[in-house]
């Protein structure tokens, strides 16, 4: 049983809440195929009404930043204030920026 | 020691029962799976679809003591009866047997209660053609999750395919009493309550044929064998069953939580 198990894929499962929210991951689950992680998806993250539509992909098909480089990837952010679009006035017509 | 009740013979409300029972005896042999199935996945999707069941067998037998007005509810219909007074058909009380067994029998049933709900969704009971229109959903997810496996199984391995083909020369004979159509059968026809479920059998046998064909399995030929847990005689199973589910009423009468 457990030998089953190790073959299965893992997939990560994708969430939409309701029409016009996007896709937001929830959790991961294993499953022979993209049909079957579907119905399992429906079935593991879907049981009190949070979705509408499912998104299911398979993890290793994601490519992910190496953790190791985080340092050099998103601390020179840190000082750069000038990329936050919070130095333009408004017009007063303008709502909701 | 809570008394056992009688039900009324009453035509209408006995149709009732027979869904009703149906629903809930599949729904406790699908809770056997709960932290048994053979992944977790599968463990919580045969917990949702065993809710399911007794999510409709409640709002059943709830419209059933309505129309007995001898003030049974829900949980005294499903627990206090005798076992010659519980009206599901016997396939569903069978023991759950491996993972194959109840692929098969879910397809079968799902199928089954698929076409019902399809046609009850038409009776003239209003409150039944609106949980009708509910359960129709439940049905058809529940069918296509068990379709999906029994196509999986039987293309699978040289031994899920052996499980199948086991799993199905054991239920297969159980499928006539579903379509065995008698007074009560009649009475739900002309009274538009329900259609007679000997009326449902060419459809089901349609939707079984085409899972079959995917599934590269045939359709197995007709049995003699007529099993009747319809009318109140069940298998060597059934009292186990009962005796699981009704003791916690039986001890604790009305006990809730």
């Amino acid at each position: 049983m457990s030998d089953v198990r190790q073959e299965w894929p893992l997939w990560e499962v994708f969430i939409r809440s309701k029409s016009g929210l996007d896709h937001k991951h929830c959790g991961s689950l294993h499953a022979a195929d993209g049909k079957m992680a579907i119905q399992m998806a429906r079935d593991v993250y879907t049981r009190r009404q949070e979705g509408t539509s499912v998104w299911v992909v398979r993890s290793d098909h994601i490519v992910a930043s190496d953790p190791g480089e985080k340092g050099m990837y998103f601390d020179p952010a840190e000082d750069k204030v000038y990329r936050h679009p919070t130095f333009y006035q408004l017009p007063e017509s303008v709502d909701h920026m | 020691m809570q008394a056992s009740i009688q039900v009324s013979p009453r035509p209408d409300v006995q149709y009732l029962l027979r869904m009703g029972d149906t629903a809930l005896i599949l729904a406790q042999r699908l809770g056997e799976w709960a932290g048994h199935a053979p992944v977790l996945e599968e463990d919580i999707a045969l917990a949702n679809m065993a809710l399911d069941l007794i999510g409709q067998c409640r709002a059943v037998l709830t419209h059933a003591g309505a129309l007995e007005s001898a003030g049974h509810d829900e949980d005294q219909l499903a627990f206090l009866r005798e076992e010659r007074d519980y009206r599901n058909v016997t396939l569903v009380e069978l023991p759950r047997g491996d993972f194959a067994v109840t692929v098969v029998r879910n397809a079968m049933m799902a199928t089954f209660f698929k076409q019902l709900w399809a046609r009850l969704a038409e009776s003239r009971h209003a409150e039944l053609a609106a949980i009708a229109g509910k359960a129709i959903k439940e049905a058809r997810y529940h069918q296509q999750h068990a379709a999906d496996w029994l196509v999986r199984l039987a293309g699978g391995t040289e031994e899920s395919r052996r499980r199948i083909d086991k799993a199905l020369a054991l239920l297969w004979p159980y499928h006539a009493e579903l379509f065995a159509s008698d007074a009560v059968d009649q009475h739900a026809h002309d009274s538009g309550l329900g259609p007679r479920w000997g009326d449902l059998q060419e459809a089901w046998l349609a939707d079984m044929k085409e899972i079959f064909d995917e599934a590269g399995l045939a359709l197995p030929a007709p049995v003699a064998f007529l099993s009747i847990g319809k009318s109140g005689v069940h298998s060597e199973h059934m009292g186990f069953i009962l005796a699981e589910m009704q003791q916690l009423q039986r001890a604790y009468p009305g006990g809730v939580w």
